[in-house]
Formats: C-alpha cells, sequence, structure tokens
C-alpha cells in the first residue's frame, strides 16, 4: 500500500494546475523577479523555480510581517481570505496530494517549497495541520472511501483537517490513550494543532484511524496558550463522541506518514532559518558600535560563519532527503537526521538572531522573537532533535 | 566527447603501449607525449582539456588494466597547477613535463616563523642583483622539502610599498648551496615539516612568476587550490596488490616516499570511519549518549558530503566561486575531526590514555586523538577561514587594518 503510494509519487517539473482565477498567478510570475531566498540548488528544474516564486511572491504579499502580528491576538489565528485563495486559487492545500484525490500530484520537493516559504514568511494558518499532517495520515492510512470523500476537500481548503494524536513526540506510540467501543471514543488528546478551526478531526485510537467531525456531540476542543501564537493549539477531549473508522494507523504507516511530515517541517524550518540568518547580517552591517559596523568584529562574524556552515550542512541534507524521497530512495534514516539538523539549526539561528542584536533583540516591537517561538515549537514538534538522533542510529542499526 | 568514446580510446591505446617492464620516467614520458599523463589540463598545455568526469573515466580505464599514471602526489600539485595558472609559456614548457614524470619533487615555501596566519607578512628578502635574484630568510612548514627539487617560494621584493604589493612568487631551485633544510618534530611525535633557510640563495630572472609584486595574486591561487585539497579530504588507502613488473616497484618506492609525511593524515581528519566498528566492538554502540554523539557526528558527515556535492554542481554550471566554497568545506572538516576525536574518545573510555600498539586500532585511535589539532591549523587556521566566509560569502565588512603604508613600517615581532 505504502509502495503503491510511492509508485504514484511523481517528480515533475510542471506547474500545479490553476484553479479559478488564472489571471492572479499569471500576475503573480510576472510581478516575481529573481528572489532574495536561497532556493538556489542546482538540482531544481526551472519549472520549480518558477514555482518558487510565485509561491514566494504570494507569502510576500499575503503574509507580511504586519499581517502575521495582526493575527496574534486573534481567536483564529488565520485569516480566511487569504487561506481560501490559497487554497482555491494558488492551489497549494493539495500540491503533495495525488490527482486522483483533487490534488496536483507533486511530491514532497514541491511541498518543501511551499513549506520553506511558509517557514520564510511565517504564515500563520492551518496549512501544516490540515494539508501536510492530515493529507499525509490520509495517505498512508486512510481507506479508499475516506480519502475519495475527505483528501479532495482538503486539498481544495473546503475542510480543514487535524490530526489528533496523544503522543506528538513519537507518532508511532499514539493512540494508546484513546479507546473506541462500538463507535464510540473515549479520551483526551492534550495537544492538537489547529483543532480550534478544524472541521474534521483524524484520531488516532489504538492501532487505527478514525475521523470525527469537530461538532458532533461529546467533542470538547479548547484553545490553549500556544507559546508560538502563529502555531496554535486545542486540548481534545471526546466523551462518548461518534468515530467513523478511517484507516488502520499501524506502525509502519504512520512511520511513513511521519517520515513526509518530518521533511516538510525541516523545510519549514530552514526557510525560517534563513530568514534570520540574512537579516541578523543585515542587521550587523548597519548597526554602529565603536565607531565601526558590529559586523566587523570577528568577535561576531566568526559565529556568522559557524552558522553559515551550519545551515549550508543542514539544508543539504534536508534537501536530499525531499529530493530521494520523491524518487523513493531515500535512506530510512534520512527524515530524522534532517528534522534534528533542522531543529538544531533553526533553534541556534534564532539565539543569535536576539544576541547578536543586542537589547532590541529582546524586544516585542522587533520582530525576532516572531521566528523564535516558531522555531523552538518546531524544536519538539513531530519528535526532538533528541529522539530524532535516536531514531537514526536505530534505523541505521537496522539497515546493517 | 563522451565517456563511453574516450574509455575505449584509452583502453586501446593502453592495450597498445602498456608494459610493466619500463623505467617509471620512461613510460611516463610516453604519457605525456600521448595526452594522457594530464587529461584534465589545457590542449596546449600537455592535456586534452577533459572535464572532471572525463578525467575520473581515463582514471577508472588506467585502473582497470593496472596501469601506473603521472606522478601527482604530495605539493608536486600545487606547484603544477598554480604554475598552469600563472606560469610563462617557458616555465610551463620546463617545469610541467618533469613534474608529470616524477623527475622532480617540489615543496612550498610560504610560512614563516613570522608570519603564519598573516602569510602577505613575510619577510624573506628577495633582492634583484646583477641580473638574478638573491633570497635571503627562513621558511617553516614546508612538507617533504627535504625530499625537493624545487619550491614555490614567496618572498619580499619590496619594502617600500604596502604589504600585500611588496610580495613576488618565485619558482627556486632546493639543490643549491644556499638552501638548508631541517625537520621539524611535531607533537604527534612525527616530522612530516620542515624548516628552509636560505642564505643568498639563487632564483635567476626568469624563474620568477606571475610579475614583480604580483606574488599574493599568485600565492592565494596556490592557498585555494590547497583549501580544495583540505576540503576533499583524504582517504586511507587501503594497500595495493602486489602485481609483477619494475615498474611497480619503482612506483611503490615512489609513492612511500611522497606519502611518508601523510601517514597520519587520515588521523588527523578524525577517522569517522572507525566510528562505527570501534561502537559495536567495545559495546558502546548501546549507551544512548554515545548513539546521540554519533548521530550528530554522522549528521555532520552527511551534510558536508551534500553540501559539497552541491557546490561542486554550482561550479560546473558556471559560479567560480571556489575560495569561499573551499573555506567551508576546509572548516567543516575541522568541525567533523575533533567531533569525531571526540566520539572516539567516549568509545574508548580509559583506554584512550594508551598509546602506539598498546592501544586501540594499534594506536590509530591514539594517534587520531592528537592529530586532530592539526586540522584547523593546517592549510589557513578556522579563524582564517572564518574571515574568509564571513567577509567573502556573506559581505560583512572588514576588520579595520593597522597594517597598512609601507611594509618597512609594520610593527612585526621583534625577532623577525
Amino acid at each position: 500500500m505504502v509502495e503503491k503510494l510511492r509508485g504514484e509519487r511523481k517528480l515533475t517539473g510542471r506547474l500545479p494546475p490553476l484553479r479559478g482565477s488564472c489571471t492572479l498567478i499569471e500576475e503573480l510570475g510576472s510581478r516575481c523577479s529573481a528572489m532574495q531566498t536561497d532556493f538556489t540548488a542546482t538540482d531544481f528544474t526551472e519549472d520549480q523555480r518558477q514555482f518558487h516564486d510565485v509561491v514566494a511572491k504570494f507569502l510576500d504579499d499575503k503574509s507580511p510581517v504586519a499581517a502575521v502580528r495582526s493575527l496574534l491576538d486573534s481567536k483564529s489565528g488565520y485569516d480566511e481570505a487569504v487561506w481560501r485563495q490559497m487554497c482555491r486559487d494558488v492551489g497549494l492545500a493539495g500540491i503533495h496530494i495525488p490527482e486522483q484525490y483533487g490534488g496536483a500530484g507533486f511530491g514532497p520537493v514541491e511541498l518543501g517549497i511551499v513549506c520553506q516559504e511558509m517557514g520564510r514568511t511565517l504564515y500563520s494558518g492551518p496549512y501544516f495541520s490540515s494539508a501536510v499532517m492530515a493529507g499525509y495520515v490520509l495517505l498512508y492510512c486512510g481507506g479508499d472511501d475516506i480519502k475519495s470523500s475527505l483528501l479532495p476537500e482538503i486539498a481544495a481548503g473546503e475542510r480543514i483537517a487535524t490530526v489528533v494524536a496523544d503522543n506528538l513526540n513519537d507518532l508511532t506510540l499514539a493512540g494508546q490513550h484513546m479507546t473506541v467501543n462500538g463507535g464510540v471514543l473515549e479520551g483526551q488528546c492534550a495537544i492538537a494543532t489547529d483543532a480550534h478551526i478544524a472541521d474534521v478531526l483524524l484520531v488516532i485510537a489504538d492501532d487505527d484511524l478514525y475521523l470525527v467531525e469537530s461538532d458532533a456531540e461529546g467533542v470538547a476542543i479548547e484553545q490553549r496558550q500556544s507559546l508560538d501564537p502563529t502555531r496554535r493549539i486545542s486540548k481534545v477531549t471526546f466523551t462518548g463522541a461518534k468515530a467513523e473508522k478511517a484507516g488502520s494507523a499501524r506502525a509502519d504507516r504512520l512511520n511513513a506518514a511521519w517520515d513526509d511530515m518530518c521533511i516538510a517541517l525541516s523545510l519549514e524550518m530552514m526557510g525560517g532559518a534563513q530568514r534570520l540568518f540574512d537579516t541578523t547580517i543585515e542587521y550587523m552591517g548597519m548597526r554602529y558600535q565603536f565607531g565601526r559596523p558590529i559586523g566587523s568584529f570577528q568577535g561576531l562574524k566568526h559565529r556568522c560563519a559557524d552558522l553559515l556552515l551550519e545551515l549550508e550542512w543542514s539544508r543539504a541534507v534536508v534537501q536530499h532527503a525531499a529530493f530521494s524521497r520523491a524518487v523513493g530512495e531515500d535512506e530510512p534514516h534520512i527524515a530524522s537526521m534532517a528534522k534534528a539538523m533542522a531543529s538544531d539549526v533553526y533553534m541556534k539561528a534564532a539565539k543569535e538572531a536576539i544576541q547578536l542584536r543586542g537589547g532590541i533583540g529582546f524586544t516585542w516591537e522587533e520582530d525576532t522573537h516572531l521566528w523564535y517561538k516558531r522555531a523552538k515549537s518546531s524544536e519538539v514538534f513531530l519528535g526532538s532533535p533528541h529522539l530524532h538522533r535516536e531514531r537514526v542510529i536505530s534505523l541505521m542499526e537496522n539497515a546493517a | 566527447m563522451n565517456i563511453e568514446a574516450i574509455k575505449a580510446e584509452v583502453a586501446a591505446w593502453l592495450d597498445e603501449n602498456w608494459s610493466p617492464d619500463r623505467s617509471l620516467v620512461e613510460w611516463r614520458t610516453m604519457l605525456l607525449d600521448a595526452g594522457w599523463a594530464a587529461p584534465g589540463w589545457p590542449e596546449d598545455c600537455f592535456g586534452r582539456g577533459f572535464t572532471g568526469e572525463q578525467v575520473a573515466a581515463v582514471e577508472d580505464v588506467f585502473r582497470e588494466k593496472g596501469a601506473v599514471g603521472a606522478a601527482q602526489v604530495g605539493p608536486r600539485r600545487l606547484a603544477a597547477e598554480t604554475i598552469l595558472v600563472h606560469g610563462t609559456a617557458d616555465q610551463k614548457q620546463r617545469y610541467l613535463p618533469p613534474i608529470l614524470t616524477g623527475e622532480h619533487a617540489w615543496c612550498q615555501l610560504f610560512s614563516e616563523p613570522g608570519s603564519g596566519s598573516d602569510l602577505a607578512g613575510a619577510s624573506t628578502k628577495a633582492e634583484l642583483t646583477d641580473g638574478r635574484w638573491v633570497i635571503n630568510g627562513q621558511k617553516v612548514w614546508n612538507t617533504s622539502a627535504h625530499h625537493a627539487d624545487f619550491g614555490i617560494l614567496v618572498a619580499r621584493s619590496n619594502w617600500d610599498l604596502p604589504k600585500h604589493q611588496g610580495l613576488s612568487y618565485f619558482l627556486i631551485d632546493m639543490r643549491q648551496p644556499g638552501v638548508e633544510v631541517r625537520p621539524l618534530k611535531q607533537m604527534n611525535g612525527h616530522a612530516s615539516f620542515n624548516e628552509v633557510f636560505m642564505t643568498d640563495a639563487i632564483v635567476p630572472q626568469e624563474d620568477l612568476m606571475g610579475g614583480e609584486g604580483n606574488g599574493w595574486a599568485v600565492a592565494t591561487t596556490t592557498l585555494s587550490i590547497e583549501r580544495q585539497g583540505f576540503a576533499r579530504g583524504r582517504s586511507p588507502r587501503s594497500p595495493r596488490e602486489p602485481r609483477e613488473g619494475a615498474i611497480y616497484e619503482e612506483f611503490a618506492r615512489e609513492l612511500e616516499v611522497a606519502n611518508e609525511p601523510y601517514t597520519w593524515y587520515p588521523q588527523r581528519e578524525g577517522r569517522v570511519d572507525l566510528i562505527m566498528p570501534r561502537a559495536r566492538e567495545t559495546g558502546a554502540i548501546s549507551d544512548p549518549s554515545v548513539r546521540q554523539e554519533i548521530a550528530k557526528l554522522l549528521s555532520m558527515q552527511t551534510g558536508a558530503k551534500l553540501a559539497a556535492a552541491s557546490a561542486a554542481a554550482q561550479r560546473k554550471s558556471g559560479s567560480n566561486e571556489i575560495i569561499p566554497a573551499g573555506s567551508i568545506g576546509k572548516l567543516g572538516a575541522s568541525f567533523i575531526a575533533r567531533q569525531s576525536a571526540h566520539v572516539h574518545t567516549m568509545i574508548s573510555g580509559t583506554d584512550a590514555m594508551l598509546s602506539g600498539a598498546d592501544s586501540p586500532e594499534e594506536g590509530i585511535v591514539a594517534e587520531t586523538l592528537i592529530s586532530v589539532p592539526a586540522i584547523s591549523i593546517a592549510g589557513g587556521t578556522d579563524e582564517i577561514q572564518r574571515n574568509i566566509i564571513a567577509e567573502r560569502v556573506l559581505g560583512m565588512p572588514k576588520e579595520p587594518r593597522m597594517d597598512t603604508g609601507p611594509f618597512r613600517d609594520i610593527k612585526r615581532n621583534a625577532d623577525s
């Protein structure tokens, strides 16, 4: 089943099929010039580069820092108009979903381009929860019926879905505190991303996957305070909620879904890390102390050189993970290696971005803390660096 | 020209000409004449203008046929590739063929006791007297200088210009009375380097390379070639299978002499290849803290490998930023070596107190632990690489300089 899915994956260079307003894409495309972001890996096709430019431009327009800030105190945490446009007009939510399920039929590379740009612009909305997490869980674990009915809605952004897994550190251990008897679900999940705005919950209970409507009786969704206000978290409690069996959540399937989520999240993290790095270098060229730009001090610029090295290494591994997975030639440990490295370098870039700015870096007014919080939240989301390093060695040992 | 056609041509030529009974020089002269000694060099300069991939194909066929190639080992490569870029037609004609045939060994004469990281602060004197350059001064860290026939030398030909502008680059004959070579023992017990003392040593005018006062630019070429070597690393060589024929014995002797200074080089890179076998053998693989550190190490190594491949692909597609790419790779090699030594220590435990034949892997682990400090110094310290990365890759502002104006007025060490 997983193998079959692999076979369906394509690494093509076409732009995704356009939905709705074609003029938007054309307009975006024509306005894009060379982006200063650094997706310059030679491996990308010209079409992938163009796609990147379109996505980057869209997010620069629709998710500038001012917009991200305006959502910080909102109840929903996202802009519905932007979400609709993103899904219907640009087709981003279905980029990695096979065409037979209403998606664009691309793979981890194209999805990675979207996630990287969302990380760079700190896009605040249910994309990762619905398109990436729910999308992959359905693809790997879902039954045919549920895939045919729900995936097209997720791809079109018509319904928002999220995964309710009671262990977000090690996904394969999820479901142990959820029980289903006679189609009735009991249990509690302390951390579920974007459940407060979800229409559909994909619940891992024991070794199975269940679908629960978020407004069903016996479902209580309570938004919690999240450290990163751009990644909203809820507590979900089921007391006799009606649950429809939606597929199997066996460890091998969850592992596969987990790997894809980790690669997508790693690209999101690299986008954020690069943005922090670029703005920090720029700041260090403008900030004068002791009569010279602080970027001229070796004590500071050497730290930037070290950080660049780690960024280069992490990006190389993360991109390799996406590319090799797209063609089904990924080494078993590469997704975990990518997640661990991206987590570490994002946190390091975030700490340095604040430290190298000095006092201003610790203020609310300066933007850096927004990315710092995303970095911290991403570090532990879907498995800590420690867990993933352990997984790297275990998987290597298994392979040997 | 496609790879298969090249392979077929080399194979046919080797079938026709290869014989293990010739002398090394005789055989390599044939290679030189046929254009197979350095196929990656330009066509008007003993080569065929082949790409890296094409050169690799040629080398593959040589290996398959068991044929010996041109001399490549040691600092002669730095000399040859620099001459290739900056030499006159006459210099290329005189010096490149004997390098390829192995008749001439070379050494690098750059660092001085008074100028290490600050290489442009060289104070070895070059004075033009009676139509020839007279050299006086001391060099240090000169690999294989005791075997060398010639040296690539940076010396100061003008003391009144700012320091970078007063340097010139020379090709110096090491076999002359004014040149004295002494070995220099290192902290790991090896003596891979020398000190070279020059007292009224002579360089003919035609062996100034790149023009008077242009020495820094030429030296920069040599240094970038050297850094690429560091970034590429040296994998430990498995012993060659013994083969019959006089030329193999001669070749083995040449390799032994040339490789002698480098026997510990794989160790200074940390011997990452021994980490997993040692972890399994000692049982340390079941220690969760060791597993964390191994995973970090392997992640670094994977990142370095993939980043280097990506940089190489970018170079191929036209970008020519060889210096910064080399600096990133070299700085990375230091991080990896240190982490590997750290993990080796964790794995070995108290056995890390031992050395030589009494210690793990016949002393290889111990030699690793005391050789790693070299990797972050040799060929440009980590700190110099960080300056290069910050200033040239990231475009960060330079440190204010204290060494402008005529070189003779710049403050230097009291004894130099």
